[in-house]
């Protein structure tokens, strides 16, 4: 199953449009730095390298000008493997190393790796207040729902009642929804995509990049030494089609083997639920509108998502919309107040004498 | 009434404290009464001391707000340990404040609020005003309540918006007292309520019923002079700490040529950094308001991996937490500022007072082996100078830089001989712009950790540089190239590497000066950061009895001048007056092997200089007696 996406987005602000452009055209293994890879064979991490290693040209930057930075996890490895400016920072901050790292550089195509414990457990506070400044930067969030590094922890993304080596007798804790969580922070570019299916993948990667303001991206992707088959049914070709529910702007949300099943509003509630097209009939099912300016329904579709073992999803762009960045904003009110003719030392002569001043002979 | 003849007296200095309810504007009038000051030639020091709440509630002892201003014809080093005046505005303002002052001083009461109710808020039984209490001080007592609020009646205000005006009356008075000049107060009004005509005029006439109220009273008899001070010549205007600190990271910037960066999250009393850095925009300086400490932190290193002069600003609470950054910013060595305005701790502690107790934070208050180099400022003034030191190291080692001020420096104020911008130090970047080693496969390619041989610098590649793209991060780097590398050997290396290139600043820093004026003595005192100015002061009464005492001051903690350890031996004895439990004293005694004799406080208030001559007397009286007994 895949889902296609639209890049040509109906907005001018492009989150690539500030950024210098490359003279010739790029290849992948320019983007490939000359370390080993150290993930576990089968590490959905290779796929998501791969596909970001095969994307990077295509947008055609100075690859001096793309900065990747993480956080601390599995995941967090990844600017070591592509050749640009890259940094692997501390547990959690990649979000506030990149807010200044953008702010201060427009000239930046800045990228944010990270995971589900990264960014929703210790860095839960620097995501959401990212999202909520809408900085010009694409977060793409690698969610296997556990904790590999420190060897098989339950996530704020596992399912409750997991049992772990921390939770011999099942998780307790409520589960995040990371769509719905930046949802509710107001992010402007939310989506969700799958490590394994690397159209799918690249088409979100690609709206994100194109997106000006804070992208977020969930990528289910599967830890096959702790967590292994966490997405199964959304993987399986047998499940799949039953399992994803595609969201495609502009058209009406329909899926199932047989095409059959789509998602309906309660004209009372304003719910959503999944219902089939014999029980309410083709033009019930709703239209997919990711650039609603108003979050509340892309927040309701992200709450078809089963809290438990994942047996359902909507993958897709769930918003899309244009509002001003944090950045570009910082950036007008520096420029804007930038002194005219004096030089830099005249202006800071002006400075120091400001004020009561006296003078002594 | 009719106009008196009056007496003037000549005074070399005096302390003033303006005291009164949070609400009363008395930081506002101390600062006036200031810039009168100044603008008359006065050398001065100044010490605001407030209650951490905004508005405790009025009346009471914890509500009480001070400024106190000492003011002289000489260069003086403090805003004094006892005020020779006291001005309160209320009972608790008197009752707070009796305890400092000295028998024979001054007290200018407004009785206004004398009544059985403000003094049982106060914790009054009786009136002191009507009791023995007072008897050995010169105490004036009026209502400067009712005379504001009959001088400005024509105004039309309110009686609760005229009485505002009482702080003005008093500054006015005050004012006549010591022949300050006016016409900066009454600009000041003039600009501060030009949208509010009844206040305005209300305060400029409160202010100048109080000069009229001292020149025709007969409670007053006598007018002093305190002659302006000799100062060497230049432009002066008056300073706080954190006014010189922000305007010293601007130079910073501007002399480095590198955009300012600041992420910092509101602390007290670290914030007004934030404030003042926020109205610079047009010097490039960007300021983020971050989500938390570590978001502060965390962005300006970003900005700093970025080519800019990332600076965060903080108190010790918010250090606590920006630790793990500061050790990232150490293993990739890049440029970062880190100010912390150390107030009282530990944990909240008390905001709004002055301590020196994060210097070891600052030293060690990281995983792992992680030096960074510390400068400290040691007064107001002092802080301009120390943010550009800071900015040197910082960009010249590629290495985050602590810069330790104190509550007291961040608020207190006295004259600053503006600097001639051209002789400020040029700080060069020196960014990477071509590559700096050759491959095996003889491909010219950048290697991140190959470093300067004299300063050990690593090159600073900032994106958008072709052909330098590399990776850095908090595990542990390669020598040289730069990847990650678990090698115990090159672990070993690196570690030393890291601490040699901040032992290695010490050859960029100046030999202690050390002021010993009879060449003799064999007790030296030692001091850093605020203490500068109490420590002065105390010296000065030393050796007015005859003393002999050495004086040094350290602007490095980290590291200490070379010679450091010479200029200790040199001395019998060597006393270190610190505002905490003897945190320089541990680490000179470590570093040294020499014994430390300590003078510490930890009262939220800067040491008061008679009592710190006191203890270096005893140490000079003793040390002269052993020294001879070794001579017998």
């Amino acid at each position: 199953m895949t889902v296609s996406n639209s890049t040509d987005l109906p907005f001018p602000g492009n989150g690539l449009s500030t950024v210098p452009t490359a003279d010739a055209p790029q290849n992948r293994k320019e983007f490939t730095s000359d370390q080993e890879v150290r993930w576990c064979p089968g590490c959905g991490d290779y796929a998501v390298l791969a596909a970001v290693q095969g994307f990077l040209p295509s947008l055609g930057l100075k690859r001096e000008n793309i900065v990747f930075v993480s956080g601390i996890g599995c995941s967090s490895r990844f600017p070591y493997y592509l050749d640009t400016y890259g940094m692997h920072s501390i547990h959690g901050r990649a979000p506030a190393i990149a807010t200044g790292l953008a702010t201060s550089r427009g000239d930046l195509s800045v990228w944010v790796v990270t995971g589900d414990g990264d960014a929703l457990s210790i860095g839960g506070n620097h995501l959401i207040h990212a999202l909520r400044r809408n900085v010009n930067m694409t977060i793409l969030l690698f969610n296997n729902r556990i904790y590999g590094l420190t060897k098989g922890q339950y996530s704020p993304t596992s399912e409750l009642g997991k049992v772990t080596k921390s939770t011999p007798l099942g998780s307790l804790d409520t589960p995040f929804n990371p769509v719905s969580l930046a949802l509710g922070a107001e992010g402007t570019f939310v989506a969700r995509t799958i490590d394994s299916d690397r159209k799918h993948l690249t088409a979100v990667l690609s709206a994100a990049a194109a997106h000006r303001g804070t992208s977020l991206v969930e990528i289910y992707q599967n830890c096959p030494i702790f967590n292994d088959g966490a997405f199964d049914a959304i993987k399986s070709n047998d499940t799949k089609a039953d399992a994803i529910i595609p969201l495609v702007h502009g058209e009406p949300i329909r899926f199932g083997a047989e095409g059959t099943k789509g998602v309906v509003r309660d004209q009372t509630t304003g719910n959503l639920s999944v219902a089939d097209v014999a029980d309410v009939g083709e033009d019930a099912f709703l239209v997919h509108d990711a650039h609603a300016d108003d979050p509340t329904t892309a927040f309701a579709l992200s709450r078809l998502t089963d809290a438990g073992y994942l047996n359902q999803a909507p993958i897709g762009i769930f918003r899309q919309v244009q509002h001003p960045t944090y950045d570009d904003l910082a950036r007008e009110q520096v420029t804007s107040s930038a002194p005219g003719a004096d030089d830099a030392s005249q202006a800071l002569a002006g400075l120091l004498n400001s004020g009561d001043t006296w003078t002594v002979v | 009434m009719s106009k008196q003849v009056k007496q003037v007296k000549q005074l070399d200095r005096v302390i003033i404290r303006f005291a009164g309810d949070s609400g009363d504007g008395m930081q506002l009038t101390g600062d006036r009464f200031t810039q009168e000051t100044a603008s008359f030639g006065n050398d001065l020091s100044t010490q605001p001391n407030f209650p951490a709440e905004i508005r405790a509630p009025a009346g009471t002892l914890p509500g009480v707000s001070s400024f106190q201003v000492h003011f002289a014809d000489h260069d003086i080093l403090t805003p004094g340990d006892s005020p020779d005046v006291l001005v309160a505005m209320n009972p608790a303002a008197l009752k707070a404040n009796l305890d400092d002052i000295k028998k024979g001083a001054t007290i200018i009461v407004d009785s206004h609020d004398f009544t059985t109710r403000n003094l049982n808020r106060a914790g009054y039984t009786e009136n002191p005003l009507e009791t023995a209490a007072l008897d050995e001080y010169y105490l004036h007592a009026f209502d400067l309540t009712d005379m504001t609020v009959e001088a400005v009646k024509e105004f039309g205000l309110s009686r609760k918006d005229a009485s505002r005006a009482k702080n003005m009356f008093a500054l006015g008075l005050l004012s006549w007292m010591y022949g300050r000049p006016t016409e900066p107060t009454l600009t000041f009004l003039e600009r501060r309520f030009a949208k509010a005509a009844d206040i305005r005029d209300a305060n400029v006439t409160a202010f100048k019923a109080g000069w009229n109220f001292g020149e025709t009273t007969e409670a007053f008899v006598v007018q002093y002079e305190i002659k302006p001070a000799p100062m060497s010549a230049g432009t002066y205007r008056n300073i706080t700490g954190n006014l010189a600190l922000s305007y010293g990271l601007i130079a910073g910037s501007t002399q480095s040529g590198l955009p300012l960066f600041l992420g910092s999250y509101p602390i007290t009393p670290a914030s007004d950094i934030l404030h003042e850095l926020s109205k610079h925009k047009r010097f490039g300086v960007t300021t983020f308001q971050a989500e938390d400490e570590i978001s502060g932190v965390g962005a300006a290193l970003g900005a700093a991996f970025g080519g800019r002069l990332g600076v965060t600003s903080t108190s010790g609470p918010g250090l606590a937490l920006k630790s793990e950054t500061i050790g990232l910013a150490v293993m990739m060595e890049l440029p970062l500022l880190i100010i912390d305005v150390q107030r009282g701790g530990p944990s909240t502690g008390l905001p709004t007072k002055t301590e020196q107790a994060d210097l070891l934070q600052a030293m060690f208050g990281r995983n792992g082996e992680a030096p960074i180099p510390i400068v400290a400022p040691q007064s107001p003034a002092d802080c301009f100078d120390a943010a550009v030191e800071a900015t040197r190291i910082a960009v010249t080692y590629r290495t985050p830089v602590m810069l330790l001020s104190d509550g007291y420096l961040a608020n207190g104020s006295e004259p600053w001989k503006i600097p001639d911008v051209d002789n400020l130090p040029k700080i060069e970047p020196n960014f990477a712009t071509e590559t700096n080693h050759i491959s095996e496969k003889g491909e010219a390619e950048f290697w991140p950790y190959l470093r300067d041989d004299e300063t050990l610098a690593r090159p600073w590649a900032v994106p958008g540089t072709p052909g330098l793209e590399h990776r850095v991060g908090g595990l542990e780097k390669g020598d040289g190239h730069g990847n990650i590398s678990y090698e115990p050997a090159n672990h070993d290396f690196m570690v030393r590497t890291r601490a040699a290139k901040v032992e290695r600043i010490a050859d960029s820093i100046p030999p202690l000066e050390v002021d010993d004026p009879t060449g003799d003595a064999k007790v030296l005192v030692l001091g850093w950061g605020s203490t500068y100015g109490p420590i002065g002061a105390a010296i000065r009464q030393v050796r007015k009895q005859g003393g002999r005492v050495a004086q040094a001051h350290l602007r490095h903690l980290n590291p200490f001048p070379k010679d450091l350890g010479d200029v200790l031996k040199r001395y019998d004895a060597v006393m270190v007056p610190e505002m905490n439990l003897g945190q320089l004293s541990l680490l000179l005694r470590a570093r040294y092997l020499v014994d430390i004799v300590g003078y510490n406080h930890v009262r939220g208030l800067p040491l008061r200089a008679a009592e710190l001559a006191d203890a270096i007397n005893n140490l000079v009286e003793t040390t002269r007696d052993d020294s001879s007994e070794g001579t017998r």
